[in-house]
């Protein structure tokens, strides 16, 4: 278990946390003909659209309440029922998820009962699900927003009591630090089994970076809204990541058994994931999950020259610290400086190293500088760090808006693992100090030798 | 077989201080050692290698391949040699000759065109042309096109002319050692000869092996003076002649050179090892030892044993923390014949346990000292099939394999750790350094938590 540090000090240096409203909407974005709409003032969306536009770089549909001087002192309850109005008309959503902000919350509105109002009172509102998460930018970062709004969804959607189970139907609820492409790998393998899982959120289908045939104001893809209603029939809740044991306990109480799952990188941890693939399908897994295995042991033995050893500084929320911390430890790297957003998440506690800073991009800079780190794992925002340590930056986590296709790291199952680490180890290699006389404490040679004296030293 | 050629090889293989030649009787020695190769059963590279692998490291200079693209092309850049100043050396040059020029006849001109084109392109401090094996058939003379270009271009050319047919990577070491005895060193004199000068002949600097003891020679007033060919300048090689000592890494390539050396040049040499402490040591001590004999400074010795002191101590301390890490395990070396007791003596000084050593290439002294230190015979093999191997470290009878890479695939398809320590390793594990750094890698290696995982059962299987 590591220690968990709260730095005492009242600065934050290059912020780790993206916001938990930021976190609700891209939650949100996973289900079918949704729109995000943010409760608060238009500021705070404009500025997640444009760090979810530059990390997807897709077009996002996501809205505001435009709080303004007026609703922030009397409350926004009439903004909520204008912007539903005004969204129902012009994007035709089936879904509208509300995430409230910081300013609505501080406030204190008592959102969900304006809700129910409204929509007793609005009969035009029907047919239309709309859900509220209280999703304050003072509490948690993306990955709660995320865990908040799939709750909220559950809570609203699937029903108390389901019909009879259907055979071989599986819940899978994937965690925030899930991109699409691994939310994908780990439905592939579910349905390996010939199980069939309903995906919430399924980001796979929305955020995925697909061209539609036709211009949307919705998220083109996610979970229908019929799937949802049905994941109370379930034979299971297969959950990953420690944020989402909320979420798994709420369909656990409407009768579906749940298991979490703390991360899906390495091969420990996958095949925990196959182990209970096979007992809820009652089969072997098929011929090509066991390729996938056989590979990702040989690529271990592979990629350990480079990842053993490795001292690896690691800033991220705790479900992608823990994820990948314990999938580079499992080849004998060392996390010698971590850096997570909050405590509460058990798998804060179980990332795997010494002592894990509650801080931000500071911090890890530091820690990284003061361990002797070789590599960095983090979002984008560590790249200065990074610069200014000469470190090589590994990119995981939310945003990363200075390289494509995010969406498409997968890092999960034995083929995701696999190819993370490759992706370390030639991040490693890329490094490839060629040896300086100087790195020994050796003496220049006589400069009597040289053929072309003073001849400067090569490049490193 | 150009005669010229033959006298090459027959002076390669004539080598009346080679232990194992001195036990032949002299039809069998003028045979040579070349073994007859098996066909479909032989592995490991011809004279051409060889002779590229002793030459390259000369940084300065260009490595001009006279061949159709095969040789060079799956040759080049793949060596861990490192530079201290110019990197000439890895560029690949060749001549790439195709059927049309050989067809036509047009070799040697191709060769002269392509030696100008380097000069003025680079300005390289030499350039070494390779003839081999279809340029040696269709009988190019580029000792003839190199002393012209030579003349021409006023630089040094400098003809090896070693096909890979005519025999072994070895045999290869063997031939650049005559090539630079012949045409290079003695041509240029050092402005201040020291009494402190010495050659290091058969170490290549790979991955800077010769910095982890460069240190220690600075700090005893002691001069490479000519190296080869490890980080080496032209000039170095052309000066050789003037040290005062040779140590030699490397009997079996080079020990043609050194003895040429001692004849021609009066300067004796000896055979070490910077690999393992004592043999660290005791090549220090026998460096200084031989310099005083020579007329250099007395105090030399006792300040050499002053810094062996000193530096054993601090590594022994280094290495204490490792002891409990590596203690009890079991290691199995399959090395060339580099000289690996000293290593071994070390690594059961720390509590390691070595249940077997290859004695492949190793002389009759190297075994002696084995036997001195692991009590018995029992543990030295010469060959081992990759498959017994194999089944060796599959059955755990050993917990890691410190070998070449060739052998890196048995160990690790056997799930059990490797530790490179033949010529294409990227660490280094010279001198002191060396051994403190071969101990951390070994500890980084076995303590890896992923091989436990390797060897659980798959899901399925339990
Ligand atoms: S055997 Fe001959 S042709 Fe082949 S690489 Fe060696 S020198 Fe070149």
């Amino acid at each position: 278990m590591a220690r968990l540090v709260h730095p005492r000090r009242a600065l934050s240096t290059n912020p780790l946390k993206t916001s938990a409203p930021l976190g609700a909407a891209m939650a949100y974005l996973g289900i079918a003909g949704a729109v995000p709409l943010f409760h608060g003032a238009q500021g705070c969306t404009a500025f997640a659209m444009v760090h979810l536009v530059r990390h997807f770089h897709e077009a996002i549909p996501l809205q505001t309440t435009a709080m303004n001087e007026i609703s922030a002192i009397l409350g926004g309850g009439e903004q909520i029922e204008a912007a539903i109005e005004n969204l129902l008309a012009r994007a035709k959503p089936q879904f509208i998820g509300i995430a409230s902000t910081a300013l609505a919350e501080t406030r204190g509105e008592d959102i969900a009962g304006e809700l129910r109002a409204i929509m007793e009172r609005r009969p035009d509102f029907a047919g239309l699900a709309v859900v509220h998460a209280a999703t304050p930018d003072f509490k948690g970062g993306l990955e709660d927003g995320w865990a908040r709004a799939v709750e909220a969804i559950i809570t609203a959607l699937v029903p108390a009591q389901g019909g009879a189970t259907v055979a071989g139907q599986v819940n899978f609820l994937p965690g925030s630090h899930l991109t699409p492409a691994e939310v994908e790998e780990i439905a592939g393998m579910i349905r390996a089994f010939g199980l069939t899982p309903i995906i919430l959120p399924d980001i796979s289908t929305s955020l995925d970076g697909h061209l539609a045939a036709d211009w949307s104001g919705t998220s083109t893809g996610g979970t229908p809204l019929a799937a949802i209603r049905a994941m109370a029939n379930s034979v299971a809740t297969l959950a990953v990541g420690e944020a989402m044991r909320p979420a798994a306990n709420l369909l656990a109480a409407r009768g579906v058994p749940a298991r979490v799952f703390g991360g899906l990188t390495g091969l420990r941890a996958t095949d925990a994931f196959v182990t209970a693939l096979m007992e809820l399908s009652g089969h072997e897994p098929p011929a090509i999950i066991k390729r996938d295995r056989a590979r990702l042991t040989d690529a271990c033995l592979d990629a350990h020259f480079q990842i053993g050893g490795l001292r690896v500084a690691l800033a991220a929320e705790p479900d992608l610290a823990f994820g990948l911390g314990s999938g580079l430890t499992a080849m004998g790297a060392e996390i010698v400086a971590a850096v997570t957003t909050a405590g509460q998440n058990p798998n804060a506690e179980r990332i795997p190293a010494d002592e894990v800073i509650i801080g931000d991009l500071g911090d890890l800079e530091r820690a990284a500088a003061a361990a002797g780190a070789q590599l960095m794992l983090t979002h984008a925002h560590g790249r200065m760090g990074a610069e200014r340590l000469h470190l090589p930056l590994v990119r995981a986590g939310f945003p990363i808006m200075d390289r494509l296709g995010a969406q498409d790291q997968c890092r999960v199952g034995y083929r995701g693992t696999r190819a993370f680490y490759f992706e370390i180890a030639n991040a490693v290699l890329a490094q490839s100090h060629r040896p300086r006389p100087e790195d020994f404490g050796a003496a220049r040679i006589d400069q009597e030798f040289e053929h072309a004296p003073d001849t400067p030293p090569a490049p490193h | 077989m150009a005669e010229a050629l033959k006298h090459q090889i027959e002076a390669a293989f004539d080598e009346p201080a080679c232990a194992t030649n001195r036990a032949k009787d002299a039809a069998s020695r003028r045979k040579g050692c070349s073994k007859a190769l098996t066909p479909g059963a032989a592995a490991g590279g011809c004279a051409f290698d060889g002779a590229k692998i002793a030459l390259q490291p000369i940084v300065d200079a260009a490595h001009l391949v006279h061949a159709p693209l095969g040789c060079e092309g799956n040759a080049w850049d793949n060596r861990g040699s490192a530079s201290s100043g110019p990197e000439l050396y890895r560029t690949g040059f060749t001549t790439d000759l195709t059927e049309m020029d050989i067809v036509m006849g047009q070799g040697e001109k191709k060769l002269f065109r392509a030696i100008r084109e380097v000069i003025e392109q680079q300005a390289p401090a030499a350039v070494f042309v390779y003839a081999t094996c279809v340029t040696a058939l269709i009988g190019d003379d580029i000792e003839a096109v190199c002393k012209a270009a030579a003349e021409r271009f006023e630089t040094p050319v400098i003809p090896v002319n070693v096909p890979g047919y005519v025999g072994s990577k070895n045999l290869g070491n063997r031939m650049a050692g005559e090539v630079l005895f012949k045409h290079v060193i003695g041509t240029l004199e050092p402005q201040a000869p020291g009494l402190c000068d010495i050659n290091l002949i058969g170490d290549f600097n790979l991955s800077g092996e010769l910095w982890q003891v460069k240190p220690l020679l600075d700090r005893l007033g002691i001069r490479v003076l000519g190296s080869i060919s490890g980080d080496a300048r032209y000039r170095q090689v052309a000066m050789a002649h003037r040290a005062r000592v040779s140590m030699l890494f490397c009997a079996h390539g080079y020990v043609n050179l050194a003895r040429k050396l001692q004849e021609t040049y009066g300067i004796p040499y000896f055979e070490g090892s910077f690999y393992g402490i004592s043999d660290t040591s005791d090549a220090l001590r026998t460096i200084c030892r031989m310099l005083a004999d020579r007329g250099a400074p007395a105090d030399l010795i006792p300040r050499c044993e002053a810094l062996i002191a000193e530096e054993e101590a601090r590594t022994w301390a280094t290495l204490e923390p490792y002891r409990p890490r590596i203690a009890g395990r079991r290691v199995l070396l399959y090395t060339g014949g580099h000289k690996t007791w000293s290593v071994v003596s070390a690594l059961q000084e720390l509590g390691m346990e070595v249940v077997g050593t290859s004695m492949r290439k190793a002389t009759p002294d190297d075994r002696g000292r084995v036997v001195q230190i692991m009590g018995t015979e029992a543990h030295m093999f010469d060959n081992m099939a990759p498959r017994e191997m194999f089944k060796l470290l599959r059955e755990a009878r050993a917990d890691v394999l410190m070998s070449g890479a060739r052998s890196q695939f048995v160990a690790l398809k056997a799930r059990v750790p490797w530790i490179d320590v033949n010529q294409e390793k990227h660490e280094p594990y010279a001198g002191y350094m060396g051994m403190v750094q071969l101990v951390k890698t070994l500890d980084r290696s076995i303590n890896n938590p992923v091989w436990a995982d390797l060897r659980a059962p798959a899901p399925w299987e339990v």
